[in-house]
């Protein structure tokens, strides 16, 4: 490993662009007339080796070339993935595949067969990220080590080649007499203005805000923090995502808490607006019609007793709650969100109608959660149900259920009468009725049905947003001090008479030189001048 | 030399851990859509439910006993076809230690008798009206059997439609 | 009340418009402009006090409005866009403050008054808020964002100025076609005001029935002449345009319709003015800059970026996943909006690591910054209109 000794006598490390003692170039490339500050021009220790597997894979992920190409990739790929939605949010019910080709035509199933219907659930994606992490920790180490080295041992006697190709430069002589005078003026001002001062003979270093560099370390640190509590989400215990429709009257485990604890949906509601409300809302009901103000399900939690499935618990109530959107009932470290709601049948109302006369001879109410298998009415009347199809379709000829919700009930009734003993039959649903052998005298007729309301809720436990929210804080914090703050160094150096002066900032460079125009106005130096702005200016005129 | 070796391990350790994260995280992903409870291999989770006739039947009862676990629906098809297969076998099982319950996934008393007494089943139904038993078991879709020995351990988990011989293979499995 | 609020914010795009116009005056003087010089120009002083006093009537309609309605004005097209050119006149009065940059008042203030119009077009009912809006972080997480953007949007107009200063008009170049392309777009977006302000004026209504994409009979009301109808489209009010042709049904054509309007009235009135003047628009512009500072221009863009940057990401990315934690259970959903959220954030993470790390300073930088204010004005437009999501707001 080749060392470079500068003149001062400092042995700096390879890779060095300034001396780190004196500031002197020592890398004879950067001869441009300003100096590049950036990094104070330590060795990047990625810089320095390139021999082993670990190595080329290390300063891959150092490069903040590479890092922005990172992010720019993800920014391409995330839009790329908004350009249809994504599968899961849509209902489908139909295989993804189709769905992309016939809705979008040939770009969908490209679409589909690239695996932006998932993108951001995808293998690919989730690496990409990854990838950023491994980025900002490794980017974030290999430069901020070198910097805190660098800066910490700062030394107020800089080489005046140094100073001279700083971007703010000043340079005059003066008597031996002005000189101390001068020195000490400019000093006292610099306090002044908050700067802190380090002195070497003749040299003098002012510095404030050195704590605005740390800003981008702080911030990716931030950012480190959010990843780990991403990850930690797919740690078993971390994070439950359940969910539960619940009806109307029913008690039921919420799901993800092992059965500890339960809850009774005693009513849903809805309530939209009107004009009484607010009368600056008429024209928006006018135009848009009904809009709904409140979704809300009225219930009760209670913590449960040790139970095995299918057994019921003792239950202790714990509280009562009205779940609305944005109100979340919160427990034990869960919460449960009103989602969606659904409306059901509940119960169905039939008359036993003699078909004549349109006489009816009594009503049958069937739960259809729990229809029973005979209904007396009296006088020799009675209904027997022969079987029931929640879901009603006829599949190869037979009647039969899709599922065990009643989304389309139907009935095979037999109707006893007094004059019809062996019963009649007939095959009843809410749009059909069939008479399986031959003409009835009786029918049942469609009389009305009831509803009950189902709570679309969302059970969620998620152990990581402390761990989000700190880093999301850190993150900030990090943000803001490296943008609102500026790190500002003025150097001075009087060698034979001559008295130098340079300043650096990070940023904001008009600031700065108005704050040194007031330090340096009245004490006989000369203003400094932005020497970017001279080279530029010669530029432009050859 | 002793600096740059320091070095070298150092950013091995690093790349290492950050490796191994990813990696954790991308595979936990990847396996999260699989099945997760109700292993084979596992004790199979106990459960009390209610037959027809109001009695409650726990699985640990019936240890030392092979338990053929069977969920379904009168609306689904191939249960429909895998039933009297299963009523067929149990008659020969059930004396030599085979029990069999038949878990209704929460469907009304009258559906499931009108659907018993259609296909002459005497085998025990049971019905988990609150699902937390197809929960516990992470049912998804119907049939879904699962084979228990006389440990209680799962021996397997088999979700398609049986024909008979395949019932009768999977009760040999399970008699003690 | 809704009446004062919407007397109130006519009364600030006037005023800005005559703001437009000192500031205007105020770079027609002599001298070059940098930080020390400009500030005591009368007309530059006027046109400052001018616009505090255009953003205190906006104001005035900000708090009018939220009295009438009952919840903060932040909650619909309309409102948003009112809302954002607030909070560019605030980000402009910081930056006045900071560097008195006349020029700067002068193109802050002309995107102002396009922006104000652009929402007029949008229904401007106050409507009351569905159950997913009714939080109290609706006001904090938009406004916020809002001003985050309106911030970040200095450091466009920055940018553009510091592009019609140094791009070469004499050579044939690609920055040259682009700076060009984004005046044409402005033009494009005048274009989009002037045709709808112009047909609202009139009242001009016409009906369709038209099949949508899943085989059923809908209805539709253009507010403009229908160029480009909906499929199999019947018009059903008498004496209107006939469209000149026909939409697929997985396009929306009204939308469609309007942005053809919006680049027909743009390309005439852009072409008109290159006949007149024979010379690229941003060419035109160009004496009005030349005095300003490039280094003051750079800083601006920068320094804009660097306060805007964190409030953006406090308010649309903290915000937002606190408030969406309440009301959709999960802080992160992938919801369109939200991921152009996180472009948004990643582009000027990007940017300022370009900057940083790889030294991109004057055109570069400035380009980058016209790009960040493509990809705000992107999700502000195009996401809420087109890809809808779980934020739609009501669209037109």
């Amino acid at each position: 490993m080749k060392e470079i000794k500068c003149e001062c006598g400092h042995v700096n490390p390879n890779g060095t662009v300034l001396c780190e003692s004196c500031g002197k170039v020592l890398d004879e490339k950067q001869q441009q007339p300003i100096l590049d500050m950036r990094y104070e021009g330590t060795a990047r220790r990625s810089q320095t080796y390139k021999r082993t597997i670990i190595d080329k894979i290390w300063n891959f992920f150092s490069s903040v070339k590479v890092g922005v190409a990172l992010i720019i990739i993800t920014l391409i790929v995330s839009a790329l993935g908004t350009i249809f939605p994504q599968e899961k949010h849509l209902s489908l019910t139909v295989p993804a595949e189709i769905y992309y080709k016939e809705r979008y035509g040939w770009f969908g199933k490209v679409y589909y067969a690239l695996g932006f219907h998932d993108l951001y659930g995808s293998l690919w994606y989730e690496l990409l990220i990854a990838s950023i992490g491994v980025s900002l920790v490794i980017c974030s180490l290999d430069r901020a080590i070198p910097l805190y080295r660098a800066l910490k041992k700062q030394k107020p006697k800089k080489h005046v080649s140094f100073l001279k190709r700083q971007r703010l430069f000043a340079e005059t002589d003066l008597h031996d007499a002005d000189e101390k005078d001068t020195f000490n003026l400019l000093k006292e001002r610099l306090v002044n203005k908050r700067y802190r001062i380090m002195e070497d003979g003749e040299n003098l270093l002012a510095e404030k805000g050195r704590f605005s560099r740390w800003g981008p370390y702080v911030n990716h640190i931030g950012l480190i923090i959010v990843l780990i509590g991403v990850m930690l989400r797919s740690v078993p215990g971390f994070y439950v995502d359940e969910w539960m429709m619940i009806k109307e009257g029913e008690t039921k485990t919420i799901p993800g808490t092992d059965k500890q604890y339960y809850l009774t949906n005693h009513q849903f509601l809805i309530e939209t607006y009107d004009e009484n409300d607010n009368e600056a809302y008429k024209e928006a009901l006018e135009n848009q019609g009904a809009i709904v103000k409140n979704y809300q399900s009225n219930v009760t939690l209670y913590k449960a007793s040790e139970s095995l499935p299918g057994e019921e618990p003792k239950l202790t109530k714990l509280k009562d709650y009205e779940i609305r959107v944005n109100e979340p009932l919160t427990f034990d470290g869960f919460s449960i969100y009103q989602m969606t709601y659904k409306n059901e049948l509940k119960s169905m109302t039939f008359g036993l109608m003699e078909k004549d006369t349109n006489e009816i001879f009594g009503q049958v109410t069937i739960d259809l959660d729990g229809p029973k298998r005979i209904y007396d009415l009296g006088n020799g009347y009675q209904v027997e149900i022969l079987s029931y199809f929640p879901d009603f379709e006829f599949s190869n000829g037979e009647p039969s259920t899709k599922s065990g919700d009643p989304n389309n009930p139907a009935f095979a009734f037999k109707m006893i009468t007094p004059d019809k003993r062996d019963g009649e039959l007939s095959f009843t649903s809410i749009q059909q009725t069939i008479e399986p052998f031959g003409e009835n005298k009786y029918k049942m007729v469609f009389q009305g049905a009831d509803t009950v309301y189902y709570s679309g809720l969302t059970v969620r436990k998620n152990e990581t947003l402390w761990i989000l929210a700190l880093g999301g804080t850190i993150f900030l914090i990090g943000v803001i001090q490296g943008s609102f703050w500026y790190h500002r160094r003025i150097w001075v150096k009087v060698v034979d008479n001559r008295f130098y002066i340079a300043g650096h900032t990070n940023k904001n460079w008009f600031g700065f030189q108005k704050e040194i125009d007031e330090i340096v106005d009245g004490t006989g130096l000369p203003f400094l001048i932005d020497q970017s702005k001279k080279s530029r200016e010669k530029v432009n005129e050859g | 030399m002793e600096k740059k070796r320091r070095r070298f391990i150092q950013r091995t350790i690093i790349l290492f851990v950050l490796a191994m994260a990813i990696i954790y995280t991308v595979y936990t992903n990847l396996m999260k859509d699989e099945r997760k409870i109700a292993q084979v291999g596992e004790t199979a989770p106990d459960f009390m439910l209610e037959d027809m006739d109001g009695n409650m039947i726990r699985l640990s009862d019936y240890r030392g006993k092979g338990v053929f676990l069977n969920f379904w629906g009168t609306f689904c098809k191939p249960c429909e076809e895998e039933m009297p297969y299963i009523d067929r076998q149990y008659q020969i099982y059930k004396d030599q230690g085979v029990e069999v319950i038949a878990v209704n996934v929460g469907e009304t008393d009258l559906a499931i008798e009108t659907f018993a007494k259609r296909l002459s089943l005497s085998i025990p139904i049971v019905v988990d009206r609150k699902g937390e038993v197809q929960e516990a078991y992470g049912i998804f879709p119907l049939p879904a059997t699962f084979l228990i020995d006389s440990n209680g351990k799962i021996i397997h988990y088999f979700d398609r439609e049986m024909d008979e011989q395949t019932v009768k293979d999977f009760m040999e499995r399970i008699k003690p | 009340m809704v009446e004062v609020s919407s007397h109130f914010l006519l009364a600030s795009f006037i005023i800005f418009l005559f703001a437009i116009l000192f500031f205007g005056g105020a770079i027609r003087q002599k001298g070059l402009e940098n930080r020390k010089g400009n500030g005591k120009r009368v007309s530059g002083k006027l046109g400052f006090l001018l616009t505090i006093i255009g953003f205190l009537s906006q104001l005035g309609y900000f708090i009018t409005r939220w009295i009438a309605g009952g919840h903060a004005p932040v909650s619909n097209m309309f409102e948003f866009a009112t809302f954002f050119s607030m909070m560019l006149v605030l980000g402009f009065l910081i930056f006045y403050y900071l560097y008195r940059s006349a020029v700067l008042g002068l193109f802050t203030l002309s995107v102002t008054v396009i922006i104000i119009a652009y929402g007029s077009m949008f229904p401007k009912e106050i409507t009351p808020l569905i159950p997913a809006l009714q939080s109290i972080w609706l006001k904090i997480h938009v406004m916020t964002t809002a001003a985050g953007q309106g911030i970040l949007a200095i450091s466009f107009v920055a940018a553009l100025i510091y592009l019609i200063k140094n791009v070469n008009q004499s050579g044939i170049t690609k920055s040259r076609f682009w700076l060009e392309t984004v005046m044409y777009i402005v033009v494009v977006s005048i274009g989009f005001v002037l045709i709808s302000f112009t047909f609202s004026a009139i009242d001009y209504k016409a009906q369709f029935e038209w099949m949508n994409k899943d085989g059923f009979q809908e209805t539709y009301t253009y507010y403009l002449p229908a160029i480009a109808g909906p499929n199999e489209g019947v018009l059903l009010t008498e004496g209107r345009m006939e469209p000149l042709f026909e939409l697929p049904a997985n396009f929306n054509a009204k939308k469609v319709n309007t942005v053809v309007w919006s680049f027909l009235i743009g390309t005439i009135l852009y072409g008109l003015f290159r006949l007149i003047t024979r010379k690229r628009l941003a060419h035109v512009i160009r004496p009005l800059v030349k005095n300003i500072d490039d280094n003051l221009l750079d800083e601006i863009s920068y320094r804009s970026v660097l306060i805007g940057f964190p409030i953006f990401t406090l308010g649309a990315l903290i915000f937002g996943m606190i408030w969406a934690r309440d009301a959709w259970s999960r802080v992160w959903a992938w919801d369109p909006k939200e991921v152009w959220a996180l472009i948004t954030w990643l582009f000027y993470a990007a940017f300022l690591h370009l900057r940083l790390s790889k030294g991109w300073h004057g055109e570069k930088s400035a380009w980058l910054a016209v790009i960040g204010f493509a990809i705000i004005m992107f999700n502000l437009i195009f996401v809420n209109l087109v890809i809808a999501g779980l934020h739609s707001y009501a669209s037109p």
